[in-house]
């Protein structure tokens, strides 16, 4: 055999193990899955909740996890009477990998499972293509994160989110840059996903609006550890801000390579790298940066110390970022059935329509598209390697004619 | 200029980072004609190892200069990756060594894949940052900027090139080598043990493996379980453009591939006038290895082998 088709056949071969690689994943979780198992007797109601729990963005699936976990214990050991019956929840997790081929999989995997509602997913780009699937089979679906405007553009009855999206979250960043920070020149960086790309196209549109010049824009994946090359590109255009619309995996390293090149320009981004995570991995060179996050600063939020306390007492670990939001969509979701009488999907949602709720991350009330009203954003920086708030952007009074703003799609 | 420039230097660093893997790819290729997929992974456990090495040590009081703890660490990690390359050699393709040249390509495979997830049981699946340890204070070249750090990576890359060629030119171990891999059958007859050879290939090769992780981990300042998969393709693309089987190809390979990625995901959107962008960097990678087997089958510097099998 000559040495060209046994390196053919190698590369087949190799991407065949790539495929393998993609599928074997998920066999540990399925084992590990029906985690908050309820006892026999009463009426168990399924949930279902999906995010990436592997890759390297598990440490937030897990968190959002937890979020779910710990809502799901709470109302099993409260009783919950649903109808006049007593019920219990029980979770199954499923782990979409952050890949939205796998999360329609998944998507299927619950319908088939008839769950009452899913708490899901963490990635747009993952949120965007199950939703298809739940609203199909009529299942209501609360994104605790999914921020792309396209999720709740698509006239599905069934998705929710109880984050304000990146219209809002864009549009804050882009006049933070502009007024705040003073921004004359711009470069933007995304991962090419369905959040990183969003976020940016919306933070240019807020940002040009402003008179701030864009003068790059370039692209990595979600997968990237090596940036040095777009960001040498970058550095020849001297701008202020360097804008990045991904996750921390990819901003830790970024920002390091940023400093390698002598490049003096701020980083900022939105809720993918407002996370502990960040500042581990960027070191040093985190210090001074921007990130944003929907909804009020954790301390303004009105319940948080006290789901932090519990949540730490519970997990043992610090909070990432969305395990308030993913608590909150499963008790408003409970309490949609509790009013409706019924966990049936078809039932109790119209009345998670109508949710008006004191959640640990603020009030929640969804308008006639299902984004949550008044979604506030706040800009934190990183100081002395912790993140603090420095702005928040958005009241409940002016967040809603902000949402209903967007009459151009976002490119898919 | 200068940004030019730098995309060289970036080009260059990325470049030495393949090269130092796939020395270890074509090492073992040299010998045994096997592509030893499981390499990729065996970089990856030498900076995981390494990284959780320091972290132990620096935890436990010990109070060393920077450089010298990761020189500790890789005194932890450099033979726990022997053993593991030994130990995969012994395992997954001596038992194959007559089967036909497909199985133990497969079992290559299977190899990685229990290798990434024994390291997502044991380090769990977020990265893990790499210590700030090795010196990386930067340097003015004409306008771009290379910092210690770099500079080490690329000498360190010619350095092993070098140390690689003298061992298997000039001493009785690298005369073994030379006589399995010319004809395994015959070089036994003459009273090489090629086990022992085989074996050595592995071991030498998995020890690089981990100061190639090392420096990969330095480079980016994170590791994770997953990383082998990716740098270990782009690197045995390397080991393939250099001509597998040739040492000084593969780091010639590795440099030409890290440069041509640079300055295509540096120039890309502009030449394309932004139709392709800077995340299509990876394609280069793929349709170098593509236009290379189409064109020079055996590589840059590889020789034209008469058909054996």
């Amino acid at each position: 055999m000559t040495l060209a088709r046994y390196s053919l056949i190698a590369t087949a071969v190799l991407a065949l193990a790539a495929c393998g690689k993609q599928e074997e994943a998920p066999a540990p979780d399925a084992a590990g899955a029906p985690a908050a198992a309820a006892p026999a007797g009463d009426e168990v109601i399924k949930i279902g909740h999906a995010a990436p729990l592997t890759g390297n963005i598990a440490h937030l699936g897990k968190d959002n996890e937890n979020g779910v976990r710990l809502a799901i214990e709470e109302l099993n050991a409260e009783g919950v009477e649903i109808g006049g019956k007593k019920v219990k929840f029980e979770m199954i997790s499923e782990d979409d990998q952050a890949d939205p081929k796998t999360a329609t999989t998944v998507a299927q995997r619950f319908v088939d499972a008839k769950v009452a509602g899913v708490i899901g997913h963490l990635n747009s780009g993952t949120t965007i293509p199950a939703s298809k699937l739940y609203s199909d089979a009529g299942i209501p679906q609360i994104s605790p994160s999914a921020t792309n405007p396209q999720y709740t553009l698509q006239g599905f009855k069934t998705a929710y989110r109880v984050i304000a999206n990146d219209v809002a979250q864009g549009g804050a960043l882009g006049e933070f840059a502009a007024t705040n920070l003073k921004a004359k020149k711009v470069a933007i960086i995304d991962d090419r996903t369905a959040y990183g790309q969003g976020l940016a196209d919306e933070f240019e549109k807020a940002a040009k609006a402003k008179g701030v010049e864009v003068v790059g824009r370039e692209f990595t994946t979600n997968q990237a550890t090596d940036f040095m090359a777009i960001l040498t590109t970058i550095k020849g255009k001297k701008p202020d801000v360097i804008f990045y619309g991904g996750m921390d995996a990819q901003a830790g390293p970024l920002t390091q390579q940023l400093k390698k090149l002598g490049i003096a320009a701020k980083v900022m981004g939105g809720d993918g790298f407002q996370t502990g995570e960040y500042i581990k991995l960027a070191g040093d060179n985190a210090e001074g940066q921007f990130a944003s996050q929907p909804g009020m600063p954790k301390d303004k939020m009105p319940g948080f110390a006290d789901f932090d306390k519990k949540y730490k007492a519970k997990f043992n670990t610090d909070i990432q970022i969305y395990a308030p939001f993913t608590y909150d969509a499963t008790r408003l979701m409970v309490e949609a059935m509790k009013r409706a009488g019924s966990a049936d999907p078809a039932k109790y949602l119209p009345e998670l329509a109508k949710t008006d709720y004191q959640g640990v991350t603020g009030p929640i009330k969804f308008d006639e598209k299902g984004d949550i009203v008044g979604g506030q954003v706040t800009v934190y920086q990183v100081k002395a390697g912790k993140w603090e708030a420095v702005a928040t952007v958005g009241s409940p009074a002016a967040a809603p004619a902000a949402a209903a703003a967007p009459a151009e799609q976002p490119k898919q | 200029m200068d940004i030019f420039i730098q995309q060289l230097i970036n080009g260059l660093v990325v470049g030495s980072i393949y090269a130092l893997i796939a020395l270890g790819y074509t090492m073992v290729y040299g010998i045994l004609q096997l592509i030893n997929f499981a390499h990729g992974e065996i970089v990856m456990m030498g900076a995981m190892i390494t990284i959780s090495a320091v972290s132990i040590l620096s935890g436990s009081g010990v109070n060393l200069p920077g450089p010298l703890l990761v020189v500790a660490g890789l005194l932890v990690s450099i033979p726990i990756t022997m053993l593991l390359g030994f130990t995969i050699e012994r395992v997954a393709y001596r038992p194959l060594r007559k089967a036909p040249r497909l199985a133990p390509l497969i079992t290559a495979i299977g190899i990685s894949i229990v290798l990434q997830q024994v390291a997502v049981l044991i380090w769990k699946n977020n990265p893990r940052s790499f210590p700030d340890l090795l010196p990386h204070a930067s340097h003015d070249f004409m306008g771009a900027v290379i910092t210690d750090l770099q500079i080490l990576i690329v000498v360190l890359a010619l350095v092993v090139m070098g140390g690689l060629l003298i061992m298997v030119e000039k001493t009785k171990l690298g005369r073994a080598m030379r006589a399995v891999s010319m004809n395994q059958s015959v070089a036994s007859l003459m009273g090489v043990n090629i086990n022992y050879v085989i074996s050595m290939t592995f071991v030498i090769g998995s020890a690089l493996g981990a100061v190639a992780g090392v420096m990969v981990g330095a480079n980016y300042g994170l590791a994770y379980p997953t990383m082998g998969f990716m740098i270990g393709l782009k690197a045995f693309t390397a080991a393939v453009l250099g001509g597998i089987g040739n040492l000084a190809g593969a780091v010639a390979g590795g440099l030409l591939l890290g440069i041509i990625e640079s300055v295509g995901a540096g120039y890309l959107g502009p030449i394309t006038g932004g139709v392709l962008g800077s995340h299509y960097q990876d394609i280069f990678a793929f349709m170098v290895l593509i236009l290379v087997l189409v064109f020079r089958p055996s590589g840059l510097l590889g020789e034209r082998v008469a058909e054996r099998a």
